[in-house]
């Protein structure tokens, strides 16, 4: 076991798959010699070589044109787009191409690829670097989307995310990049796509949560226990598909949920999750299930972060509302 | 322009001759007419409503036909939507073509060791994806190229630029057709782009770019031959353009070509027909008759009797059959839906 943080686990994820599958390419913006802007994938070109871990010119479009003519030539590739805001510029190779690709060829042109792409706010980002755009991903069938909360979970869902045979996008919060280490394991293992975790037991309240939310969540949780309010915290790691049986059965036990997302009202995923709750657990609800979200306005200026971005007291709050509705 | 026809099927640039056997020359005769009698009938099947989604082709033979005729089995066709002629010289069955027109996903189902994909609707797409594939080739060192087919308007998407880009900064193994049949829809080209010629973009990429008489079968031969060695010998990609024509709409889907073209333009052209072209040419060479040409025509309108049939044979989809072909594995959401649709299925 060794302390990693974040994107150690990450850059540790791709050294592991790019030993055992000699498929799998890495290619991106500045990714190579420079080791990526946050560097990921530091050390990777020195150690497997300029064949497997490279630069390409600076479109993303083309990158996700490229990953998929890969692809179709038998490679495993895992391209980075270097800020997820920009993923408006490969909508279509994504979304529109990619995602349908084993569906309009029949079951015979398979596309395992992994996209990764850091997103999420706090660390006073220029614009369009921080957007939560995981909703418009979440929208398309083909894709898999998986949104990471913690060094453990990043390397075990990074090795799975490669070695599916189907597109992933891999979205990694910049503000959980290096802000804590955890005991990460050194050989490689893997956690299922499609499952969540419970984080933390509680019996009055479900918290669902992804992303840098889920540690909002955890304190707020402790904040809440102080006032005798027990929180069950759960971490759906991967938001598209989402992992209903989990959430489900602890909303039978609680009663009561609050799903919380940095993203606006009108994006992100809370309202599938909302909408599956109500409709196969409503008789067991004490209270509507309410949503804890950014405004539904454009990302925050930098300067605005602080008021902008959904926080541990919004949680509380939105918590007291459900627990004394 | 690049030619070595004229339009009286006359031989203008001996020394860029392909090296055709009789029997390749014939062979190439043979699938523009059937092609041409392919269009005409599957013109006349969209009418009736037993195709559905069509893009006619007839004046494009000798663009199309060249340049996959330069093609070995190894090459990899990322077609555009107008480009299914290519796909079915290249192998794939005609009812699956069909399917493909109709609907139906079987019909994007290439059999083993056909390599493409099914026709490309977003304008540009299958350029980016060409850089890759050529690119893979290159990294398994594979004596094989990517090539793709897109159109005059296609030229001016961000995708053409980015895989032509690309293709040209990692050296893949790839060709680039841009066939100009002068209109994108009702917008001539012109209205495209203040460049002289579509072959010069490729200048931005820093690639070989070539224009070709795309009325001209023998040139557009050449040129992707060419162009085929230059990429698996490492010398990068190329840019060829073709000078072409669609005789007829768009698509069958309500397109009146009369609305923005006029009678001159269409019999300009329809002088240039490359079949007429490259008949005298053969004629010439004692290579051609009347009756070969007539049993061409007979064998492709049986074909197609036969290939329509296969087609209305074809089961039909099923919801859970969609739902299969989406994942390796179904999701969760989707085992929930699956079992819903096979209840619904079985009554």
């Amino acid at each position: 076991m060794a302390q990693m943080t974040m994107i150690q686990a990450i850059t540790d994820a791709m050294r592991t798959e790019l030993k055992n599958d000699e498929n799998v390419l890495i290619f991106g913006e500045d990714v190579g010699q420079n080791g990526g802007v946050f560097r990921a994938t530091e050390g990777l070109q020195d150690e497997f070589g300029e064949e497997r871990v490279f630069d390409t010119p600076l479109a993303e479009s083309g990158i996700g044109g490229m990953s998929i003519g890969l692809a179709l030539t038998g490679f495993r590739p895992v391209p980075e787009i270097q800020f997820f805001g920009f993923v408006y510029e490969t909508m279509d190779a994504i979304n529109g191409q990619m995602a349908r690709y084993r569906y309009r060829s029949g079951n015979t042109r398979p596309m395992p690829i992994t996209v990764r792409s850091p997103f999420g706010g706090g660390v006073h980002t220029p614009e369009l670097h921080a957007d939560s755009l995981e909703g418009l991903m979440a929208q398309q069938p083909g894709l898999k989307v998986v949104i990471p909360s913690n060094p453990y979970d990043a390397k075990g869902l990074l090795i799975q995310s490669i070695r599916e045979n189907d597109p992933v996008i891999f979205l990694e919060h910049m503000k959980l990049y290096r802000s804590f280490r955890e005991e990460v394991p050194e050989e490689e293992y893997t956690i299922e796509l499609g499952k969540a975790e419970v984080k933390r037991e509680g019996t009055d309240v479900t918290l669902v949560a992804y992303g840098a939310m889920v540690h909002s969540c955890l304190k707020a949780a402790e904040e809440l226990e102080k006032d005798g309010v027990s929180a069950e915290v759960i971490d759906l790691r991967t938001v598209s598909p989402v992992d209903y049986d989990t959430i489900l059965a602890s909303v039978e036990k609680t009663n009561r949920a609050v799903v919380v997302q940095e993203a606006q009202k009108q994006a992100g995923i809370a309202s599938n999750v909302v909408s599956e709750i109500q409709e196969k657990a409503i008789l067991h609800l004490e209270a509507p299930v309410l949503r804890v979200t950014a405004p539904d306005t454009v990302y925050a200026f930098t300067q605005a972060e602080e008021v902008w971005l959904p926080n541990h007291n919004d949680i509380v709050e939105k918590v007291n509302k459900v627990v004394n509705f | 322009m690049f030619q070595i026809l004229n339009e009286k099927g006359e031989v203008v640039n001996e020394d860029a001759m392909p090296d055709l056997s009789d029997e390749d020359l014939k062979e190439i005769m043979k699938r523009m007419v059937y092609t041409r009698i392919l269009d005409q009938r599957s013109i006349a099947l969209n009418r009736q409503g037993r195709l559905g989604f069509y893009a006619p082709t007839a004046g494009q033979e000798a663009s199309q036909l060249g340049s996959q005729y330069a093609l070995t089995k190894e090459d990899f066709i990322l077609p555009g939507y107008r480009d299914v002629p290519q796909l079915i010289w290249q192998g794939l069955p005609l009812y699956q073509a069909f399917l493909f027109s109709r609907g139906h996903f079987k019909g994007n189902q290439m059999p083993e060791g056909v390599n493409a994909v099914s026709p490309q609707i977003i304008i540009g797409a299958q350029i980016t994806q060409t850089a890759g594939v050529g690119l893979g080739f290159k990294k398994r060192k594979e004596d094989a190229i990517a090539i793709t087919y897109t159109g005059d308007g296609g030229a001016s998407q961000g995708d053409f630029y980015e895989g032509i880009n690309f293709a040209g900064a990692f050296g893949a193994q790839a060709v680039f057709v841009v066939q100009n049949n002068q209109f994108a829809i009702s917008v001539p080209v012109e209205k495209q782009s203040a460049a002289q010629t579509i072959a010069q973009k490729a200048v931005a990429a820093g690639i070989e770019g070539i224009q070709v008489d795309g009325m001209d079968v023998l040139a557009v031969y050449a040129a992707t031959k060419e162009a085929r060695q230059r990429a698996v010998d490492g010398e990068g990609p190329t840019l060829i353009e073709t000078m072409t024509y669609r005789y007829g709409p768009h698509t069958m889907a309500g397109d009146d070509p009369t609305r923005y073209r006029t009678e001159d333009m269409d019999s300009d052209w329809e002088e240039k027909d490359p079949i007429v072209r490259f008949r005298k040419f053969l004629e010439a060479k004692d290579l051609w008759s009347e009756d070969e040409e007539n049993e061409v025509i007979e064998q492709a309108k049986e074909d197609v009797k036969a290939a329509i049939k296969e087609a209305d044979n074809t089961p039909k989809q099923k919801v859970t059959d969609l739902m299969e072909n989406m994942y390796e594995e179904l999701p969760s959401n989707l085992k929930e839906q699956y079992e819903e649709y096979k209840e619904k299925e079985s009554k």
